[in-house]
């Protein structure tokens, strides 16, 4: 795993295995607390991100030689963005999926063990875009800061 | 082996030793969970107040944790730090299973 540090943030990259992944995404977690996040925001992030981050290993590089992810944080006033990129498959119809909230009003045995992750994204973060360009997914997720973080 | 299981009144208790319920362990930890659930008590109880953090590989996992027990045998969480839960709340799944805050918590309920 590679870090940079920057002024405004820092960028890490791994290779996309579930073992790096987890690294990565442990590395980030501690970044942002480093940088002043508390635990609750830096948590929120980690959930996002770690679905995030998931997705990326267990889809875009399915069925291939698992390669980069790059997550890059820049901090602004107020948000936090976090960018993902990877060079993977792209998302299904290049289109982000809705991440509707799974139905739990089943059977036990019908209860749902997976199909959580976008609609955890989707509650944490307060924007979400995705870009495929030049065989690159790039994911973006903006979130909130209190307006004291740096 | 990340969990250890010991008998408590009329529950078995399972203890996490892991500090993430992850997509690199979720598989690993429901096989863990079937071996330490086999035969034993009706009422499982899964402290989690060693695991700092759960993803939806993780919840998932608890979920078939629940769903291999069968239908007469319940599995009740407790010890949940806070990120593990807020994946709880998000999804839900705190709707599913009684959560305690505490394995104290937890032992005192089956008493009542």
């Amino acid at each position: 795993m590679n870090l940079n540090r920057r002024r405004d943030g820092f960028a890490l990259s791994f290779r996309a295995t579930e073992l790096e992944a987890r690294a990565g995404i442990c590395a980030v977690a501690s970044q942002l607390k480093e940088r002043g996040l508390s635990e609750d925001k830096a948590g929120d992030v980690e959930i996002a991100l770690a679905e995030a981050i998931n997705n990326v290993v267990e889809h875009a590089y399915t069925g291939i030689e698992p390669g980069k992810v790059r997550v890059r944080c820049t901090f602004h006033v107020n948000r936090l963005d976090v960018r993902i990129c990877d060079m993977g498959h792209p998302l299904p119809s290049n289109q982000l999926p809705a991440g509707e909230a799974a139905n739990l009003d089943v059977d036990r045995q019908d209860l749902p063990e997976g199909g959580f992750g976008w609609f955890m994204i989707r509650q944490i973060a307060s924007d979400i875009s995705y870009q495929r360009e030049e065989g690159h997914n790039l994911l973006s997720l903006g979130f909130d800061l209190p307006c004291t973080q740096p | 082996m990340s969990l250890t299981s010991t008998q408590s009144g009329d529950a078995r208790v399972i203890t996490v030793s892991a500090d993430r319920i992850d997509a690199a362990m979720a598989i690993q930890f429901k096989e863990d969970m079937r071996a330490e659930t086999e035969g034993g008590p009706d009422r499982i109880i899964l402290d989690l107040s060693a695991v700092t953090f759960i993803d939806s590989s993780g919840l998932g996992a608890i979920v078939a944790s629940m769903k291999q027990l069968g239908a007469n045998r319940k599995l009740d969480l407790a010890g949940l730090t806070p990120v593990v839960d807020k994946v709880f709340r998000l999804t839900r799944m705190d709707t599913v299973f009684n959560l305690f805050a505490s394995l104290d918590d937890a032992l005192a309920d089956g008493v009542n």
